[in-house]
This record gives structure tokens, sequence and C-alpha cells, in this order.
């Protein structure tokens, strides 16, 4: 019966393009794959992080000039959210588009809830969020905003955080009832421009880019609304241009301290998880974009904007100095570890390659070609809130 | 001041017009707006953070305004000035093709 079984998934399995087999016949798990956002070509590349190679890849997907992935729980569907509104649902093991729906003019990303029965995406035209079922795609309900809509997050209890560029506030969604959105709204601060919630999904930030802060929300105890911290950081001193905007998902919290990209400035800051007051600072090459922190916390590694994104920074959490400098190749535009971090996969963007460093000797292990290599996203993301 | 209507005359009439900067450095240009620019525009340039800069979109907008922001960026928004990394003549260069629809990068 299990082999006639096995032998129906095989046929059927063989009859396309797919990956749902390894080269030895047997069925491939998922806990080990990831995408690789192919941006100039509306593509993703479907990767095997033990094999360190590229399984398949899906096109059709759209303008991922900017694109953001969540994944399903059972780690096979990938949920990719494009810049022309488009999300796309893709199998990771028939190397397939399952579903796909333009549902805004033009979106910035996306998030999953505890459950793994919703998606939801965030947009800046229109202004809002989208909540859709995670099987079929179908729209559920929306919460229009008048804004553009950054830093979403899930929360537990099937609850949504996000921030309104535009309004400068900060809004909780419980989509207890899908159909029936109930949202609570807390002033944060001139031009929240992304967000983050900590991993255990009780403090949601929203940094602040028309002042010097970041917002932050107890959602254990929303009914004390947002309070600033960092208030002032940059001193009153003029930024530098920021030419491109940090990203904050992907945060990185170790050693009871949070790291935090500075906006204008060639700096890290360090807060301190328990008082959130600020803990240090460290001076790195450039203006970080992702500050992100190795799963076990020991190391904090850092990327930068045009025109420091050539270089990659790791500072050592527990000394608090930068470790190793790198240059990993022409425009690095993510990091991603892999689920335990031995390895982290960079991507190139003017090289068209990704890159694999072992994280404890710093050594490059491998590359991999990819045509405008963006985000990396590994299917380790499903079991975390905030990814 | 450079004269941009002028300019985009003598553009559509099929003159080169003697300030363009030279063919390697447009090459760079149009990597930069596709790619930095694209950052908060959109490497489509339909929109992002940052406003649309389609031709459409930018159809009636003053040549020497757009100029002046690639230049100055826009104090109290998220555009930064650019003069650091690129000259007064490219910023005209950008904002007379960006009117007249963008070119794509050579691959």
């Amino acid at each position: 019966m299990t082999r006639c079984l096995a032998v129906a998934v095989a046929l059927l399995l063989s009859a396309c393009a797919h990956t749902g087999l390894r080269e030895d016949g047997q069925l491939r798990g998922t806990g080990d794959l990831g995408v690789v956002i192919e941006r100039a070509t509306g593509r993703v590349a479907i990767v095997d992080t033990t094999a360190k190679a590229v399984l398949a890849r899906v096109d059709g997907l759209g303008d991922l000039s900017h694109a953001s992935v969540v994944f399903a729980r059972d780690g096979r569907y990938a949920y990719v959210f494009g810049r022309d509104g488009g999300l796309t649902k893709v199998d990771l093991l028939l190397a397939r588009i399952d579903k796909r729906v333009m549902q805004a003019g033009n979106s910035i990303g996306g998030a999953i809830s505890q459950d793994g029965r919703l998606v939801v995406a965030q947009n800046y035209v229109p202004g809002g969020i989208k909540v859709f079922d995670s099987i079929t795609l179908e729209l559920l309900s929306e919460v229009p905003a008048q804004s553009k809509v950054v830093g979403l997050v899930d929360l537990p209890g099937q609850r949504f955080a996000y921030a309104l560029f535009d309004k400068g506030e900060i809004w909780v969604s419980d989509l207890s009832d899908p159909r029936a959105p109930k949202t609570q709204k807390f002033p944060a601060g001139s031009q929240p421009y992304d967000g983050l919630v900590t991993p255990d999904g009780r403090h949601y930030m929203a940094g602040l880019f028309g002042e010097d802060g970041i917002a932050l929300l107890d959602t254990w105890r929303p009914e004390q609304g947002a309070k600033k911290i960092l208030e002032h950081y940059g001193k009153g001193q003029e930024k530098l241009p920021v030419f491109k905007m940090p990203h904050l998902r992907g945060w990185a919290v170790a050693g009871g301290k949070a790291y935090l990209p500075a906006i204008g400035r060639h700096e890290v800051l360090l807060v301190d998880t328990a008082t959130w007051k600020e803990a240090g600072r460290v001076k790195v090459k450039g203006q970080p974009v992702f500050v992100m922190a190795r799963p076990d916390g020991r190391q904090v590694w850092v990327n930068f904007a045009f025109p420091d994104n050539g270089w990659v920074q790791v500072i050592d959490t527990l000394s608090g100095q930068i470790v190793q400098t790198l240059q990993p190749g022409k425009a690095i535009l993510h990091m991603e570890f892999t689920p335990r971090g031995e390895h982290v996969w960079l991507s190139a963007r003017d090289d068209n390659l990704v890159s694999i460093y072992d994280t404890q000797s710093f050594a490059r292990l491998a590359t991999l070609p990819a045509d405008s290599p963006s985000g990396i996203f590994f299917t380790s993301r499903a079991a975390r809130t905030g990814f | 001041m450079f004269n941009g209507k002028l300019a985009l005359a003598l553009m559509v009439a099929g003159t080169v017009h003697a300030a363009d900067p030279d063919a390697a450095r447009q090459g760079e240009l149009v990597r930069l707006v596709r790619q930095d620019c694209g950052s908060c525009h959109g490497m489509r340039l339909t929109g992002g953070l940052g406003l649309p800069l389609t031709a459409e979109a930018l159809r009636d907008k003053p040549f020497d305004g757009l100029v002046a922001t690639v230049i100055y960026g826009r104090p109290g928004t998220a555009m930064p000035p650019w003069k650091s990394i690129i000259s007064e003549n490219d910023a005209e260069w950008i904002v007379r093709r960006l009117m007249q629809g963008f070119p794509e990068e050579t691959r």
C-alpha cells in the first residue's frame, strides 16, 4: 500500500519538471529549501542549502524589483510579494506557480498568521493591508489606511502590527475573524519606514525616518501606547544623505541587546532589551541596511547602502567589536543564515552571484550564478514569528 | 542655467546635445537610476516609497525643479541629495531621459 502510494507520487512528480524527488529517487523534505529572488527577470530560484545548489527556477512573478517572501508552515509554499502588487504562491516541490493574484498597484511585502491560514499583504497603492486565505488566495478582508504601509509583522493571537509612513502611526489588527478585522491605532512619530517584532512576538518597533528615534509598542500592554526609544541619537547632527532605507525585519537580538541600523549614520545602535535604553554603538563602514544576528546570537552581520554596498562587516556580540570585514561582491543586497547558522548566503546583485560563507572560518564555500539576485529566504522562516 | 525645454526639443529633433555625458557614463547613470533610485522609486520607476518617475508621471513637472530635486534632495521627505554622486550635468541628462521614458539597462 505504502509502496503503491510512493510509486503513484513518483509517477505524478515525474510527469512535470519538479524538485519533489531527489536525484536518488527519494522524496524530498522542505526544511533545507529556500528561494532567491532574481529581481531583474521576475523569477525565483529554488535552492537547497544542504547541496548548496539551485534546484529549479520559476518564472512569471512580475516586477520583483522589491520583493519579500513568507513561507507556509509546512515549508512547501513560498508566498512572494512583488513590487507591482502581485502575490504569488510558489510550490517548492513541484517548482511551479500554484496560485497568483494581482492584489494592489504597488506593494512592499507581507506576513503570514500564527496558524498559517492567513496571508496578509502590506501595500503602498492603495495604502493599507489585505487579508487572503493562504490556500486559495481568496481575498477575505482589507484595512484601508490612506497611507503607505510598512513594517507588517505577525503577532500571536492572529494579530498583525504595521506602521503608516504618511500618518506616523502604528496599527494592530486582530484577524481572529478574518472577514471582520478589529484595528487599534497608536501615534508613533514622524515617517516610520520599517518595523520589526521581537522573537517572542511581544515588542513591536518602528524605525523613524522623520526624526531620530524608534517607536516601541508593548503588544502585551497596548493600552500603554507606543513610546519613543533612542530619541535624539543623532544629537542634532546633520544626517548623511540616505540613499537606501534600512530594513528592520530580520533584526538582531543577542545577549539581551538589540542591534539596530542608525539612519543616516555609519553606526549600529545597541539597545538593552530589559530597559530599552541605549547600550552602545558600533562604528561601521557605511550606512547599515540589514543588521542580522546569526541564529545563535554570537555574531551580527551588517551590509550597507550605496555607495558602500560592496562591504559586509561582522560584529562579535561578546566583545562588541568588528571581527571581520568582507568584500563578498558588488552590491550586496541581502544575507540569509542557514537554519542553525553555520553558513550565510549573500546576494551580490552586480556580480550576478550568490556566495555562501562559513560563519566560523569566514571562508567562501561556494558561489551560485543568479540573475541580479536580491532577497534570499529559507523555509526555516516558517517557524519564526515576525518572519 | 541649462534650458530644459530647448534640450528636450533638440532631443526630440534627434540632435545629440553637446552637454550629454559620454556613452560609458550614460550606461552608469542608467544603472544607477534603475537600481539605486529604484530602491525607492521602483526598478520599473512606477513608484514605491518615492513617487513614480515615469514619463507620464513627470509630464507636467518643471524640468529645473526636477533637476534641483535630484541634486539637492527634498528636505522633509526621504529624497536625499545626490550631489556627491552625480554632477548637475548628469542630473540634467537623467531628468531629460526620464521625461522621455527612461532607457532600459543594456544587459
